[in-house]
């Protein structure tokens, strides 16, 4: 497997802020790699940076090898990009708007791959609609179909599902986990870390324009997440202090201990049998990347 | 290499922009076009007469259809442009494999093409209170082209930098509109004082005007010849200016947002 992007010690700064501060990664062909952060740092710039929409101070991005300013026409057809956004052009229909877009790449007569992409994101009888007279989630569905006019091998969705509702949310999904079956490179940036954790193989984790996490979301979870295990005790109580250490406080009175491994919960439970405690409800979850999330960015701060 | 058919599309499209608005684009001007040319000549056509033989009818007619070619070419490109940046579709035509010469290119021939339109427009709707003839047809289409040219190609400019539709109107109101107004639509610069002649001289919006004039009448204030070397050399230096500001907008970028939508703050 090839390298689908690749960025080198890129630096962008708007005014006194570094908006990036020297990000390096690198993304495998056919990854689905998800790009992680709080708002401000620096997700949208980076993916700016790679499509073009702004030149980094320092630094060198490509795509599939070709550099994206001294290559830009070639690195520019082989990248796919779903804005944050959600704009559209008022005067055109749905396939005015996307035959303008093949055009724009140097594409005629797309008209059998505009009809595919739109009977896969469910808008084929849409497609002589005005664009000011769809919905939220049918404009935000053409624009993942304008990204992808030209067939492009490296996807980049950014925040794709903001707004959209369960069930195109799901049809979204599936659609581009097809493309990345097929082979396609899939760059995410998304708030909803489940939606991260489910899809993508790979993570990195912005902060303040730095990679402050790069990882398999395996590791990452096994890194700075554990299973939690809920308990709550018969007559409300308290922890034996040897359980102490695991606990991190009560919900709803219940108390949370985060174990390092399966076989934590038999001295969990050995423990609690010996000081004569009853449980009256018992709950495990898995790890999750919400709580690697808030690990890493406060490990990040710490840091800082 | 380039991207032809990137370059059509977009030309396409831009043309198609204004044609679907074109009540807007075209009818708009044309009738204001209409109301100068009624009061001014109700005014003036009986006191004045240019040259000594022109009517002021005839007189008033190429200078009101230049006006509106000028101004309806910068806000082709000018308003087109604040509105996606504004709307953020701009996106569109920044991703694809464009280079600023073929971005340049389209923006300003879609403007010059509005122009024209709109010109062919005002011709028909006042050719016929005082028909002025057409000497020379080729200096008249090329002074329309070249003078929408230059006028769509600092709308692209306008366009780049202006980040509010108020900023723009600002540059059409204190530059373009001073600058077309004052520049010989009215009046023959030979009627004004020597001071203001010699200001006038220094206004490249007086040539185009004055060249295109003089396909109608075959007299102008200045030699037709003249008059092309400076609305040339102005779409020159306008061209570099234009393509140096899309290279410094493609550098400093826009600082994102997450939220709130549509709001962007001024890039560098």
């Amino acid at each position: 497997m090839g390298v689908a992007v690749s960025i080198q010690q890129v630096e962008k700064r708007f005014g006194a802020l570094r908006a990036l501060d020297g990000v390096s990664l690198e993304i495998a062909e056919g990854e689905f790699f998800g790009l992680l952060g709080p708002n401000g740092a620096g997700k949208t710039t980076l993916i700016s940076c790679l499509a073009g929409l702004a030149r980094p101070d320092t630094g060198k991005l490509t795509v599939l090898g070709r550099d994206v300013v001294v290559d830009y026409r070639d690195a520019r057809r082989l990248l796919g990009v779903v804005p944050q956004e959600l704009v559209f052009d008022p005067f055109f229909t749905v396939r005015e708007t996307l035959r303008i877009q093949s055009g724009y790449f140097g594409i005629r007569n797309n008209d059998a791959w505009i009809d595919e992409i739109l009977a896969n994101l469910d808008l084929a009888d849409k497609a002589d609609t005005n664009m000011r007279r769809l919905s939220g989630g049918m404009k935000r569905r053409v624009l993942v179909a304008q990204a992808l006019v030209h067939r492009p091998p490296v996807i980049v969705l950014d925040e794709p599902t903001a707004g959209v509702d369960v069930e195109l949310r799901q049809g979204l999904w599936q659609f581009i986990r097809r493309l990345n079956g097929e082979g396609h490179t899939i760059i995410l940036t998304t708030h909803y870390l489940e939606e991260a954790e489910t899809l993508c193989g790979r993570i990195a984790m912005l902060q303040r324009g730095k990679v402050v996490a790069l990882d398999s979301t395996q590791n990452l979870l096994h890194e700075f997440s554990r299973h939690t295990l809920s308990l709550r005790l018969v007559g409300g109580a308290a922890l034996p202090p040897a359980l102490a250490a695991l606990s991190s406080g009560q919900v709803e009175g219940a108390w949370q201990l985060r174990l390092p491994d399966f076989s934590a919960v038999e001295q969990v439970l050995a423990t609690l049998r010996e000081a004569g405690i009853a449980i009256d409800d018992m709950r495990l979850s898995p790890p999750d990347l919400e709580e690697a999330f808030v690990r890493v960015m406060q490990r990040g701060r710490a840091q800082q | 290499m380039s991207n032809m058919l990137g370059f059509r599309t977009l030309l396409m499209k831009e043309v198609l922009r204004f044609w679907k608005v074109s009540f807007q684009t075209v009818a708009a001007p044309v009738v204001t076009a209409l109301l100068y040319l009624l009061i001014f000549s109700h005014v003036l056509d009986e006191h004045v007469q240019v040259y000594g033989q022109i009517r002021y009818t005839a007189f008033l007619i190429p200078g009101l259809v230049m006006m509106s070619v000028l101004q309806n070419s910068f806000a082709n490109s000018s308003s087109s442009l604040i509105q996606s940046k504004v709307t953020g579709s701009l996106v569109f035509v920044l991703l694809p494999p464009i280079s600023y010469l073929e971005f340049f290119a389209a923006y300003v021939l879609a403007a010059a093409a509005r122009g024209v339109v709109v010109g062919v427009g005002v011709l028909s709707v006042t050719v016929w209170f005082a028909p002025p003839g057409m000497v020379a047809p080729l200096w008249v289409l090329t002074f329309a082209v070249l003078g929408g040219a230059i006028m769509g190609a600092l709308g692209v400019v306008a366009g780049i930098w202006a980040e509010k539709f108020d900023q723009l109107a600002g540059f059409q109101n204190f530059l373009i509109l001073p600058l077309t107004m004052l520049s010989g639509v009215f009046y023959s610069i030979h009627s004004l004082p020597p001071f203001w002649q010699q200001v006038s001289h220094f206004n490249p919006v007086f040539y185009m005007i004055d060249g295109f004039r003089y396909g109608f009448f075959g007299v102008s204030d200045v030699a037709p010849q003249v008059s092309l070397a400076v609305v040339s050399i102005a779409f020159a230096i306008v061209t570099v200016f234009t393509l140096a500001s899309c290279s410094v907008a493609t550098n400093s970028g826009t600082e994102p947002h997450d939220a709130p939508q549509n709001h962007r703050r001024p890039s560098a």
